[in-house]
């Protein structure tokens, strides 16, 4: 059987979806272990402005730079951060190859801020150790991957959102269907591997303005991975774990207290007190810094009005052309002025993420995903806290392994039935002359999440949340698209509805709290190690169900002490509370 | 199933004196993370189509003639 017309087929050895940080990479890492071998890079936008670095980045937030940490001590903090379920061995993995790639990021033009000796300027902000690496003038690094990418000539397809992994009959990855954004076509590729690096899931929640798009994460991160690694029987974990960040009220952008605090700048409460011993990012300070917003004592602000003119100066010039630079445009809106005020700020809507937090596609120490051929890297996996950097290291890793795989393989047998079919699943929006426009369907999907599976969790608003997310599933067969734009949003829609159904799942399987309050679960308020120190898994089962397992926690590289354990039980600061 | 259509006040604003889309230029439409940039069909220059930005600025700072301005969005202001 022939595929019909309206389909175009491209075979590749090697696919990377998703050109942000990990993709590119990994698409330059297999292309370096492989110079024959053909490798795309496919991007839903366009890769030489994607992702969460497209305007730079501030920042290495987790750099192990021999002389301040080891390999050893990082693991050992990102074990405590994360209440020990964790992969040590990936964290192991990705903190050994740390150096390496600031070292290969630094020759390629990354500039990297050090201190008058020539030594990187290292900063402390984590809990124990000192991980911070500023890069006030990261403005370029989206530049120079893409240098690397057309060095290397890897093809680039920019404006296809992947949609669908095939699996050949043995059950290998085999390639993806996608669909372009501006054309509305369908564009099969077949490859003898593939890598998501699609980033985190950022668009599950509703921030508190009800901007759908003024989200923590780019919103063209919107859990198309988390999605399709589960309709192709991958499995996922941590999602209990939510992503929920500290941030800028309403901008929704990073407060920044880590290119802040080592200048002397805080969080606060609303008497300007610290509150929190720490302002690194973890489940056990996000739930003090929830307490102080709900408490009596909130808001909670980002406090610098104490701080020096220089320094003020020295702050805005980073804030306000880096990373987020329409920040000051924001503060400049309502009169905010660093000098005389405090910022106020609030917490972020929930996602799944694994450069903050845990949650993600289920990946190992060599990248690879449950089913054979696929690889994850980044934002979308699973190696927790991975950050930038930790995107570069597995993007990497994954690059390489994944050009291992394909080495030798043929091209497989292509799934006409199941092409078909998913075309014109894909395709159905436009096809329609009226129905729910995919705005209004996520909206609601969105406010669902926010009602009902945003911590605090409780099993009987998460049960009534779940159920109305399973009712809107006869909602899709209705949604309506005017034109390929509105058929982009339709489709990723469908994939914010599924992950926020994983989120619900996910969350009622885990019945104790862990992870501060990131899985702060009022029915089961202790963490029970007993239990539940293990990761639990969601994945697809013979009949096409939602359901999770649990996977034991591999054996520790790097043993605790037992008064190490606790260290990030103990966030808030003593006087204040 | 009826549909309405809703107003909305976009927050990225293109100088049209200053673009120069006729002369082939697509650098905001290309950068957007979105795609919410396109040309207007009836004149010609770049505008935003979609109420769906992220206010990350791309289009703004890769513009050769200055031409775009981002606002931050009415909601978030
Ligand atoms: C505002 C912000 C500030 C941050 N600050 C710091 C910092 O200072 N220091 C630090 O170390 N880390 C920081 N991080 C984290 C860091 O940026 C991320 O962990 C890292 O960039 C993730 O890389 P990634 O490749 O997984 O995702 P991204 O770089 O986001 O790339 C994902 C790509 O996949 C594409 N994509 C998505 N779906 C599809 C699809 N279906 N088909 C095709 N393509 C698709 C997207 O368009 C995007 O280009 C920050 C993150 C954010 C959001
Ligand atoms: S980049 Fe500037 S000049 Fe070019 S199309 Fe956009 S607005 Fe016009
Ligand atoms: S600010 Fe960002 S999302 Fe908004 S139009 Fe410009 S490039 Fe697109």
């Amino acid at each position: 059987m022939n595929l019909p017309d309206d389909i175009e087929v491209k075979d590749i050895d090697i696919l990377i979806i998703g050109g942000g940080t990990a993709g590119p990479m990994a698409a330059v890492a297999a292309k370096e272990k492989n110079p024959d071998a053909s490798v795309m890079l496919l991007e839903k936008a366009n890769v030489k402005r994607s992702g969460a670095i497209s305007m730079g980045m501030d920042g290495l937030n987790n750099a192990v730079v021999p002389g301040h940490s080891t390999p050893e001590d990082y693991v050992k903090e990102i074990t405590i951060a994360n209440d020990g379920v964790l992969l040590q061995k990936g964290v192991m993995t990705y903190a050994e190859n740390s150096f390496a790639m600031i070292q290969k990021l630094d020759k390629w033009g990354v500039y990297f801020q050090k201190d008058e000796t020539g030594e990187y300027d290292m900063k402390k902000v984590h809990h124990l150790g000192t991980y911070v690496l500023p890069m006030p003038e990261g403005h370029n690094i989206k530049k120079i991957l893409y240098r690397r990418l057309r060095r290397h000539r890897v093809t680039v397809e920019n404006r296809y959102q992947a949609i669908r992994i095939l699996k050949d009959a043995e059950g290998n990855a085999c390639g993806c269907i996608s669909l372009n954004s501006r054309t509305a076509e369908i564009l099969v590729i077949r490859a003898k591997s593939v890598v998501m690096c699609t980033g985190a899931a950022g668009r599950i929640g509703l921030p508190a303005s009800g901007y759908l798009f003024g989200t923590y994460e780019n919103p063209s991160n919107c859990g198309d991975g988390h999605s399709m690694a589960f309709h192709c029987g991958a499995e996922l974990t941590g999602l209990e774990c939510y992503q929920i960040n500290p941030l800028l009220k309403d901008y929704n952008g990073p407060a920044c207290a880590y290119v802040t605090g080592p200048l002397g700048g805080y969080t606060a409460n609303s008497k300007g007190d610290r509150f929190i011993e720490c302002d690194y990012w973890s489940g056990q300070m996000m739930m003090e810094f929830y307490n102080e917003l709900q408490g009596g004592n909130g808001p909670v602000f980002l406090k610098l009005d104490h701080l020096a003119e220089e320094t003020i100066q020295e702050i805005e010039h980073v804030l306000h052309t880096n990373e987020r630079p329409s920040r000051g445009r924001f503060h400049d809106g309502r009169g905010v002025d660093y000098r005389t005020k405090m910022v106020e700020m609030h917490i972020s809507e929930i996602g799944f993420c694994a450069g903050h937090s845990a949650s993600g596609v289920w990946t190992n120490e060599k990248g690879e995903t449950t089913v054979p051929g696929l690889y994850g890297a980044g934002d979308m996996a699973s190696i927790p806290h991975s950050y930038m950097l930790g995107a570069f290291v597995f993007g990497e890793i994954c690059g390489v392994n994944a050009a291992e795989f394909a080495e030798g393989r043929e091209f497989a047998e292509l799934d006409m039935d199941f092409i078909i079919s998913e075309r014109d699943r894909i395709l159905a929006p436009m096809k329609r002359t009226d129905g729910i426009p995919p705005s209004q369907f996520e909206y609601k999907v969105r406010r669902l999440v926010n009602d009902y599976l945003q911590p605090p969790k409780v099993t009987k608003k998460m049960d009534i949340g779940l159920q109305r997310l399973i009712a809107m599933e006869d909602d899709i067969q209705h949604l309506f698209a005017r034109d390929a734009h509105e058929l982009l949003r339709a489709n990723e829609a469908q994939h914010v509805y599924d992950c926020a159904k994983m989120a619900a799942v996910a969350s009622m399987y885990r019945t104790e709290s862990r992870w501060g309050l990131y899985h702060h679960y009022v029915d089961h308020p202790e963490t029970n190690n007993e239990d539940w120190f293990c990761h639990v898994q969601l994945h697809k089962n013979e009949d096409d169900e939602m359901v999770c397992k649990t996977r034991p926690i591999d054996p520790y590289v790097v043993e605790l002490d037992d008064n190490e354990k606790n260290a990030y039980s103990q966030m808030r600061v003593q006087q204040a509370s | 199933m009826p549909i309405a259509s809703q107003i909305s006040m976009v927050p990225v604003v293109v100088d049209d004196d200053k673009c120069i889309a006729e002369k082939g230029c697509r650098t905001c439409i290309d950068v957007c993370p979105l795609d919410v940039l396109w040309i207007n069909e009836e004149t010609g220059k770049a505008h935003m189509k979609y109420d769906e930005c992220w206010y990350c600025m791309p289009c703004e700072t890769d513009c050769p003639t200055d031409a775009v301005t981002v606002n931050i969005p009415y909601l978030l202001r």
